[in-house]
């Protein structure tokens, strides 16, 4: 099964003891049986779906672009467009926080680029130590579906680096569908947002890169 | 079983001219509300019924969340120009008995215990009725379900079975759940899933032991049909959502 279909909640897709259920399957007997709607995919014998819909359910170690919705005593909340609200702890900030002044670090409404740590029943925890981590000072923010950041960014990073030499521009994909786009000038964040949404749209499309490059050549004309 | 249903069909018209067997021409489409997590139409003839996903998200009122399992709330409701006579908007005793009803026949298949404290609305729409409307609202909130990326172990289908007079049909109209002749109607809404597990099974008006077992068989034979749009639908729907997006 090298070709990749879509797949139905309870459909087989795939026969055999050899066969291992991976994310979204499950196995049933012989039977390696979807649980949810998406594409399947095989490898070493794992079977797994890869949803096609849906909303963004957060992951350790994604990296996220999230605002912040409100200030508690020891950090911010922030929404990430998941059920459960993000928190970014006091402790996960690179920087001397003044305990009484932590509006004057990020207030309500910034947006940040920030990881996931950790996901616990209270909610996801956030860190912003990291390189390229932070409070977004400039630029654009945009949303796509979640569920294209993967075509979005490419097979490591191919596509997004198109888009980035292509405009000169900055991206920040983050993993729940929010990209921040921060050029030198207005036109090169727009001319970016135009070429990720010709990418999101296209996403099913075989052989995008090379399609895209033309894309892009023509737009340069 | 052949025999038997030719000297029915002899005896019996519908009003409509169908077979007992035949449903009234469906159709379904996915994506149809861009704003929701997960959308879509499903119409039985006349009647068509939309229905949006959205979550799972954040439960408020927190007193109403469930630390063990994910919640599923449906909400049914016949808009007022659905029918030729205005009904009343808002919620009624009929439209929120149908939604507890939706609740219990999605809940066997979805697996939602993941989704501690959080929530997945289904608004069920009628545009447009003529009998049938639940297993309509049933069958589209599957599929939206489907399209939203609920985890689940099956789809399910539903579809209502009548007797009219003593005559076992499929996929009931208004004029036949009307109908008034010899013993009168029954309606029998049943939901399954393509195994044939039944999830949901309701009765309204006498039948008997072996009538109900006939009305169920033939439900199993129909909801194949059914279940072969639903899974044509979501199929095909992939690309044209990627489409329109």
């Amino acid at each position: 099964m090298s070709e990749r279909k879509i797949i139905v909640p309870g459909e087989v897709i795939v026969s055999g003891d050899e066969y291992l259920p991976g994310e979204g399957t499950e196995k049933d007997g012989k039977d390696v049986i979807a649980l949810r709607y998406g594409i399947a995919e095989e490898s070493n014998k794992l079977v797994k779906v890869i949803p096609l819909s849906g909303t963004y359910m957060a992951r350790r170690g994604n990296v996220i672009i999230g605002k912040v919705i409100d200030i508690t005593f020891n950090g911010w909340m922030i929404d990430i467009g998941t059920a459960e609200g993000g928190f970014l702890s006091l402790m996960e900030v690179p920087r001397y926080v003044d305990k009484n002044g932590l509006d004057e670090v990020m207030d309500i409404g910034d947006m940040l680029v920030a990881k996931i740590v950790g996901i616990t029943k209270r909610g996801i925890d956030l860190t912003i130590k990291m390189r390229g981590l932070g409070k977004i000072e400039e630029g654009m923010i945009m949303k796509i579906n979640p569920n294209k950041v993967p075509r979005v960014i490419g097979k490591e990073g191919s596509m997004i680096n198109i888009i980035k030499e292509g405009t000169g521009s900055n991206i920040t994909v983050g993993q729940n569908g929010l990209i921040w786009i921060k050029g030198d000038t207005i036109e090169s964040e727009l001319n970016s947002k135009e070429a990720i949404n010709f990418v999101a749209e296209k996403s099913y499309v075989k052989g995008l890169t090379e399609e895209l490059k033309a894309w892009m050549e023509k737009k340069k004309k | 079983m052949d025999g038997e249903e030719e000297k029915m069909t002899e005896k019996f018209k519908r009003p409509d001219g169908r077979k007992p067997d035949e449903l009234r021409p469906m159709s379904a489409k996915v994506g149809v509300v861009p704003n929701a997590d997960g959308s879509a139409m499903f119409s039985f003839g006349d009647t068509i019924a939309i229905a949006a996903v959205y979550g799972p998200k954040e439960l408020h009122p927190r007193n109403q969340r469930d630390p063990e399992k994910g919640t599923l709330r449906c909400n049914y409701s016949m808009l007022s120009f659905s029918v030729s006579e205005r009904i009343r908007p808002g919620p009624s005793r009929r439209s929120m008995e149908i939604s507890k009803i939706t609740e219990w026949a999605l809940e066997p298949v979805l697996l939602i215990d993941r989704y501690e404290n959080t929530v997945i609305d289904v608004h069920i729409n009628i545009i447009q009725a003529n009998a049938s409307t639940r297993c309509a609202g049933i069958n589209a909130a599957i599929l939206a379900l489907a399209h939203a990326g609920i985890p689940m172990k099956n789809l399910v289908t539903s579809v209502s079975i009548g007797k009219l007079n003593k005559n076992i049909v499929a996929d009931l109209s208004k004029e036949e759940e009307d109908w008034e002749e010899g013993e009168g109607a029954t309606d029998i809404p049943i939901t399954m899933t393509p195994n044939g597990e039944l999830t949901h099974i309701q009765l309204d008006g006498k039948i008997t032991d072996k009538q109900l077992k006939e009305a169920i068989e033939l439900a199993r034979k129909v909801s194949k049909e059914i279940y072969a749009l639903q899974k044509k639908t979501l199929k095909e729907a992939c690309q044209n959502v990627e489409d329109e997006e």
